[in-house]
């Protein structure tokens, strides 16, 4: 099942919700889309799956127009971020549900459809609950009920909204492995949308980051975790903090910075913007410093550091191991060592009077 | 000393005042305005005795007029049912321009006086009327004949189907439907199998409604029905005829069949209701 989208455009009423997506997804593999709310991700995820359609553009799966065929005959499985169980069926009618709606010319015998829940039950490790209602589940229980469903119908494409969403922490985590093992042992292809990195990265062999109805980066977790290609994929995978630098010889440079430790990049001299993930920063006490820590705050494992940037005043946050912090109180001024970085012209990056809000999006969309 | 403190319970507080203020408000009002004349009504009732009560009700007047009570619900109640569904339905599912003129005449057989519907139906289906004049000609009489009657019995409750229903559909997540779509359910399968079950239990409340106000709709009916004794004689109007007649036994005796007969369809309704929505009852 090979998938190919191209120039795919959906836009609701005056806003664009996709402007122009090209994507192709090869036979059996892993692949999430990652974004901020509001990227288009889920609205992609719906095309695929015909519930909603494009204005305009291409989507062909093993070269057959998808564009000219309905929800029903796509055989496709979708688990829903709320899962969507029928409430008024037990676990085994939700499960069974996608084969007893088929044609009487092709529904299998009732006893083999039965056959098949009970495998697939089997399968998902729940055989105990196939006669309970969805109201009587947790929330891990229904997520393996509605992968069951979406299964039942043996779909060669699998479609997951959020699929750990609606879970808590810890439940997230166990699931996340587990779903991995189920997914490779299933050899289905498989479309996950996350917001959540560490999710994305950790299922999936190859993540798309989308952003206000675009991709931005295609590639595999840690070719985008190292090299974000735009300064949006570098905020949003946690680069918050943001410093003008001068380049120079392929080589950082600004007073305060020790950039030592950043490798030489490929890029003209001239003002550039330095994105940095929090704790990728070490702070080195130097009375002499660009830098004045505002205050300190520990998350526990770690110090959370607020400075004042004289130079811009802007406020950047740092994070640092707490065993390995120096000692910093508010008011001591420091230097700072980037450990590692990524490197973008100047004008590819928004002015830093405007990152504040762009974070603050971020976070309420998290 | 701080033994003794320690020792006295503390009544929790509740956090919403005026508990036993609205509550024995709430009670007074129920035994005052329902539930005593219901008793008297049941006392008299009581006072008639079992053989006169069975008299008063196997004499063929009654029971014809019980007869014609029952069928004319019962149809009011099936066409209810159907085009109740239907326009909950579309007010729900559907956007065009005058939804809402719509959706606020859904109102009107509640608010109208009952008498005023009776009127200008009998208007409408008198042989002279703007239907009386299409149907006639055809051989259809309406007007003095149990299809009036079921009529304006559906006109007057319709209301409870449709109120009933459309709030249920209105919450329904349309990812139900989704998830049906994606299973490879097509459009009736997926109203048979996903979305009437969800409204089930309301549907039955509106349906139940429906019956039980058609069987003591007065107003409306008198006006179409002609009210000839055998014929086209509600129950309802049969007790106000005994009634006229001083005999306070034979309508006290139809008045109690009447609210029987509603008693025993809002328990089975609810008996229904509980079954249908069992999957909610159990666990978390």
């Amino acid at each position: 099942m090979t998938i190919t989208i191209a120039h795919l455009t959906r836009r609701f009423g005056e806003t664009e919700v996709l402007r122009g997506i090209d994507l192709s997804v090869e036979k059996g593999e892993l692949v999430a889309l990652l974004g901020p709310s509001g990227s288009g991700k889920t609205t992609l995820l719906k095309i695929i799956a015909g519930l909603d359609w494009p204005d305009a553009g291409v989507l062909e799966v093993n070269g057959e127009d998808w564009l000219q065929k309905k929800a029903q005959d796509r055989r496709i499985g979708f688990v829903f971020q709320n899962y969507a169980l029928f409430p008024h069926m037990t676990v085994r009618d939700n499960i069974a549900f996608g084969l007893t709606v088929r044609p009487r010319d092709t529904r299998p015998a009732p006893a083999a459809i039965a056959g098949k829940v009970t495998e697939l039950l089997q399968f998902l490790q729940i055989p105990q609950l196939a006669d309970r209602f969805p109201a009587e589940l947790s929330g891990g229980q229904r997520q393996r009920v509605a992968l069951g469903r979406a299964m039942a119908i043996a779909p060669e494409l699998l479609l997951l909204d959020e699929p750990f969403g609606a879970l808590d922490a810890q439940v997230r985590r166990d699931l996340r492995r587990w779903l991995r093992e189920v997914l490779q042992q299933a050899g289905s292809t498989t479309i996950f949308v996350t917001h959540d990195q560490e999710e994305a990265f950790e299922l999936a062999d190859r993540v798309v980051v989308m952003g206000a109805g675009r991709i931005e980066q295609v590639g595999r977790p840690e070719e985008i975790h190292d090299h974000p290609a735009t300064p949006f994929v570098a905020r949003f995978l946690g680069m918050t903090v943001e410093l003008p630098v001068t380049l120079h010889a392929g080589r950082a440079g600004a007073p305060g910075l020790d950039t030592a430790s950043l490798p030489r990049v490929a890029m003209a001299d001239g003002p550039a913007m330095l994105f940095l993930r929090p704790t990728d920063i070490t702070p080195v006490p130097d009375p002499q410093g660009r830098f004045t820590v505002a205050d300190v705050t520990s998350t526990g494992a770690l110090l959370r550091l607020r400075l004042k940037d004289d130079l811009t005043s802007a406020e950047p946050e740092i994070e640092i191991a707490r065993r390995l912090a120096p000692p910093l109180r508010a008011g001591a001024r420091i230097h700072l060592r980037p450990e590692a970085g990524r490197l973008f012209p100047a004008t590819a990056g928004i002015p830093p009077a405007v990152a504040p809000a762009i974070k603050a999006l971020k976070e309420s969309s998290l | 000393m701080t033994t003794v403190a320690a020792a006295a319970r503390i009544r929790p507080k509740r956090v919403l005042p005026g508990f036993g203020l609205t509550m024995g408000v709430t009670l007074s009002y129920v035994g005052i305005i329902v539930l005593l004349p219901l008793a008297a009504l049941v006392l008299k009732g009581a006072e008639i005795g079992p053989e006169r009560f069975f008299a008063i009700m196997t004499a063929p007047r009654t029971l014809a007029a019980l007869k014609l009570t029952l069928s004319a619900a019962a149809m009011a109640t099936a066409f209810n049912a159907v085009y109740g569904l239907l326009m909950a339905w579309v007010l729900v599912r559907y956007d065009f321009p005058g939804k809402r003129i719509l959706d606020a005449l859904m109102d009107i057989p509640f608010a109208l006086p009952t008498a005023v519907a009776g009127l200008a139906l009998s208007a409408l289906f008198a042989g002279n009327g703007w239907y009386g004049a299409l149907l006639e000609p055809m051989g259809i009489q309406v007007i003095f004949t149990i299809w009036g009657v079921a009529f304006a019995m559906a006109f007057t409750s319709i209301p409870f189907v449709v109120r009933t229903v459309q709030p249920v559909l209105e919450d329904l997540d349309p990812q139900y439907e989704d998830a049906a779509v994606t299973l490879g359910a097509h459009p009736f399968t997926i109203f048979r199998r996903v979305v009437f079950p969800a409204i089930l239990p309301a549907f039955m409340v509106g349906v139940t409604l429906s019956f039980a106000r058609s069987l003591g709709e007065f107003g409306a009916v008198v006006f179409i029905a002609g009210n000839l004794p055998m014929k086209t004689e509600i129950a309802s109007l049969l007790a106000v005829i005994r009634l006229e007649e001083y005999d306070y036994n034979g309508a006290a005796a139809i008045a109690l069949t009447l609210l029987m007969i509603a008693l025993v369809l809002l328990v089975a309704s609810n008996l229904l209701q509980a079954r249908a929505l069992r999957y909610k009852g159990r666990g978390a």
